[in-house]
């Protein structure tokens, strides 16, 4: 029951979920600095020391995620991220859980396209029981028959019960349709057909290709002193391998200008469309990423909330975000309303789109954009020490310095309204890939 | 993650553990009220330059008049636009061009705005919020839009999802007399008829200073954080006539019930079974911490009772959990839900997840089972001072509805009270099959072989 739009529905998809963390900076002003240490055994961390509350929080990514399943074992990546608090070392599952209840130690494990991630958080004062079963769970995962039987059956009855969702059915053609071939137009948590291929060998196999120390990625927060910290390091991750064995992913080339629809009887059409994105390397991410945030971002103010929201009352909110993956970026806009508006709300996207495309932003709407962007950092990302870790993590994983929040700044700031209006011009002058799931508008023709 | 975490019930006390009590101190929160009888709460956070500011209005949906469904969450979407101090879209550009984020919500208990920003801004947000306590603008010529995104919300929130017309109608059958039984956004016919004047009135009858609580919590000091408030909310006159709040009482539920909804779009059938009981603030001293305790014996982590026995051990359930609301004002609602594995029936599951209540009940539970749900909550309250925003969320919550900064310095201590004797206890008295509630979502081929 929010004021503010949050849609459930912003743009269908798997692939294109927003990736908050690579898209803010830090302002100048900010109190909490990053630093970097080397553990004895040489791994590089970033931190951040903190007595304030007695915790130590841990975040960490491989590279080498989902993209990295074979065909016929999609859902391998999903499938190990929730393996890994099932038993490790001498301790099976059982063992395993009444060990992390006692030692106070709460780990969360994720898959993504591109990165296997995960993260831990620690009483500080029971860091000296905590870091060994962390370690185990990174080392030496079990994979015990019963254990991978069980959360593949999970994940399977998950498949299950979206078998008859027109929504989920839709994210799979949006993303099949988008990247074609590419493994990005892959199902993430695999399929039913492909779950039962993956073998305890397969995710030994998986588990030790991926986690190497050459693409490991650690911020850690809290309660610990930079010595203490690079001695945790080196028990949790100094025993692995230097290399990864990971597949080369090719480059996506994404498919735009194609009009899906999913008919089906729903009390409202949800439409999504995607546009080109621009790569953080590129010159002009950064007006292309002002550009989003102004036309689609958080709250009321966005020139597409404004039109299609505050003025027509025709939907809850329009939201939109630049998706940049490892080998694919887009510009993604979705938003719901009631079937009989759902053409009207698609000419005010696209109206409110070229326009802004034809006449480029008002001076003092892109002052604030960049005044938002500049701020929402330390507000986003530095409220807790498991933001701040992944904020770390997330940077590393961009190739980012460690002191990149400064020239970020700065770029942000450079950034003209003519040049907005140029990628503007670039790319809402293109068609979009548009899908629409929700009632035949025109049933009486078909 | 694949387990059910707590919820809302974990996330509110702060004296910190036995384990970590000796190296940390609690964190200073401090509570005061002004002149007019408006409450103020400061939670001090130095870590990172950043302040939550929130105000609790004490009305929610429960309070709305009959006929009016959805007045209090309408009035919420119309407070943003604007007052003639602070026309629309002042707060929202400031707030974005701080970087800042702000929201609000409604529930049936209370209503809440709220803003995260740098704490240089806090006076400017405490000023708006002030002044848009006794002054919004309503005018006429938004009403109809606003009016228009409530109902596209409520078909994308309830209407689109199977489980939301479920929920729906499942507490509209849970609740016989209390209002609990309305949806918090309202009726679609009764949005449908709300008008400015209704909002304004259920504004003038409860936004005031003697019916609120601001909770601040982040990087500011108790002393500035009271000048700012005596010189912005200390201006706003209290209303004299504010009503007390006596909702219409639920009566003794004797009957068992049962709402089912089919939905093709639904493959996997599920069911939720509940029961109204005791809240923390109507409980009989203990009660509400044993069923605290019990929902999370029963589904917290994958040592619980639910999951061992129903998803490793006899591996019929997707997932089957427990759930106490014990932070409503009235009477709350203790539920047990659940889906089977695909090829397992409805009916068994929910047999075997009744039956883990009826061994509860027969033969209670055990020590270590309190011990390391203690062991959890208390951990969990640690975790929570990680985030100031959530301090702040929790904190307002329950001292919204009626509870006390002391009683929840208390609340470790008291639910490590809570003996095994409590916990059978009221599973026998609360959860009984014949006052229950049964919501059925089932594909629609299952309902048509009925």
């Amino acid at each position: 029951m929010i004021a503010l739009p949050r849609p459930l529905r912003q743009a269908l998809t798997l692939l294109l979920v927003p990736l908050a963390v690579a898209a803010l900076v830090l302002p100048a002003q900010a109190q909490i600095k990053f630093r970097e240490i080397t553990s004895p055994k040489g791994i590089t961390a970033w931190m951040v020391e903190d007595y304030t509350v007695p915790i130590i929080t841990l975040a960490f990514a491989f590279e080498g995620g989902a993209a990295q399943d074979p065909d016929d074992q999609l859902g391998r990546a999903n499938l190990m991220s929730s393996l890994l608090d099932e038993g490790a070392g001498d301790l099976g599952s059982e063992a395993f859980q009444i060990r992390l209840d006692e030692v106070g130690l709460e780990l969360g494990f994720s898959a993504d396209q591109d990165t296997f991630s995960g993260s831990a958080r620690m009483l500080a004062d029971q860091r000296g029981e905590a870091a060994p079963l962390l370690a185990l769970a990174v080392n030496a995962p079990r994979f015990d028959q019963p254990a991978v039987d069980r959360m593949r059956a999970q994940i399977m009855a998950g498949l299950v019960a979206r078998s008859e969702d027109p929504g989920y059915a839709a994210r799979l053609m949006w993303n099949k349709a988008l990247f074609g071939d590419h493994p990005y137009g892959r199902p993430e948590e695999g399929t039913l057909e492909t779950l039962p291929n993956i073998s305890l060998q397969d995710l030994k196999a998986y588990h030790h290709a991926v986690f190497a120390r050459d693409t490991l990625k650690v911020g850690i927060v809290g309660a610990i002193s930079p010595d203490a910290a690079g001695a945790l390091i080196d028990q949790v991750f100094g025993g692995l391998a230097e290399t990864p064995e990971l597949k080369p992913v090719l480059q996506a080339e994404l498919s735009f200008g194609q009009e899906l629809a999913v008919d089906y009887p729903l009390p409202q059409t949800s439409i999504n469309m995607a546009f080109p994105g621009v790569a953080e390397d590129h010159p002009d991410f950064f007006p292309a990423r002002v550009l989003t945030e102004l036309v689609a971002g958080r709250g009321l103010l966005s020139t597409l909330n404004v039109e299609v929201r505050e003025k027509r009352g025709l939907s809850y909110g329009v939201s939109g975000s630049m998706v940049n993956l490892e080998h694919a970026e887009a510009i993604t806009i979705g938003t719901s309303t009631s079937p009989a508006q759902a053409d009207e709300a698609v000419e005010v996207i696209r109206a409110t789109l070229s326009g802004v495309a034809e006449n480029g932003p008002q001076q003092d709407e892109l002052e604030r954009i960049k005044r938002y962007l500049i701020g929402a950092f330390p507000i986003n990302q530095l409220r807790s020490s498991i933001s701040i870790a992944r904020a770390m993590v997330g940077q590393q994983l961009r190739d980012l310095p460690i002191d990149y929040i400064e020239e970020r700044t700065e770029r942000i700031e450079a950034v003209s309204a003519a040049e907005v209006q140029a990628v503007a011009q670039e790319i809402f002058t293109a068609e979009p890939s548009l899908m629409l799931v929700g009632p035949d508008p025109d049933p009486e023709q078909e | 993650m694949h387990r059910s975490a707590l919820g809302l019930l974990t996330g509110f006390a702060f004296v910190v553990s036995a384990v970590a009590q000796e190296t940390v101190p609690a964190p200073a929160i401090s509570q005061f009220t002004l002149d007019n009888g408006l409450e103020v709460v400061v939670i001090p956070d130095p870590r990172a330059p950043i302040v939550t500011h929130m105000v609790w209005y004490r009305v929610g949906a429960a309070d709305e008049p009959p006929g009016q469904s959805g007045v209090a969450h309408f009035l919420e979407h119309l407070m943003f636009r604007g007052t003639e101090a602070y026309p629309a879209g002042v707060l929202a550009r400031m707030v974005s061009e701080l970087g800042g984020n702000m929201n609000a919500f409604t529930s049936a208990d209370v209503t809440t705005y709220f803003q995260t920003v740098p704490p240089d801004a806090l006076g400017e947000m405490m000023a708006i919020e002030a002044d848009r306590m006794r002054n919004v603008a309503l005018p006429p010529e938004v009403i109809d839009a606003e009016r228009s995104v409530v109902m596209e919300e409520r078909r994308q929130v309830i209407e689109s999802r199977p489980e939301g017309v479920l929920a729906e109608a499942f507490a509209a059958t849970q609740f016989q007399n209390h209002p609990y039984g309305s949806p918090v956004i309202g009726w679609a016919h009764e949005i449908a008829a709300l008008s400015r004047e209704d909002a304004l009135s259920f504004y003038n009858q409860y936004y005031a200073p003697n019916n609120a609580l601001v909770v601040i919590a982040g990087d500011v000091e108790l002393d500035t954080v009271r000048e700012l408030a005596e010189s912005t909310y200390g201006a706003v006159p209290p209303v004299p006539d504010l009503p007390e709040r006596v909702r219409p009482e639920e009566p003794p539920q004797e009957t068992s019930r049962t709402v089912t909804l089919s939905d093709p779009r639904v493959a996997l059938p599920g069911f939720t079974r509940g029961w109204v009981v005791p809240s923390y603030r109507t409980a009989e001293t203990g009660e509400a911490e044993a069923l605290d305790v019990l929902a999370a014996l029963l589904s917290d982590g994958t040592r619980s009772r639910l999951y061992q026995e129903l998803v490793v051990e006899q591996g019929i359930a997707v997932r089957a959990g427990a759930s106490y609301g014990g932070s409503a004002y009235d009477v709350a609602t203790f539920t047990l839900s659940g889906a089977p594995r695909p090829g397992t029936s409805l009916d068994d599951l929910e047999a075997a997840i009744y039956a883990e209540i009826e061994d509860i009940i027969a033969n209670g539970v055990t020590q270590e089972e309190l011990d390391r749900v203690t062991t959890r909550f208390i951990r969990d309250t640690v975790f929570l001072r990680d985030d100031p925003a959530n301090m702040a969320r929790s904190y307002g919550l329950w001292l919204a509805n009626g509870r006390t900064i002391e009683e929840l310095a208390n609340w470790p201590q008291t639910i490590a009270a809570v003996t095994p004797e409590a916990v059978q206890d009221v599973a026998a008295r609360y959860l009984r099959p014949e006052n229950a509630v049964t919501g059925y979502l089932l594909p629609e081929a299952q309902e048509q072989a009925q």
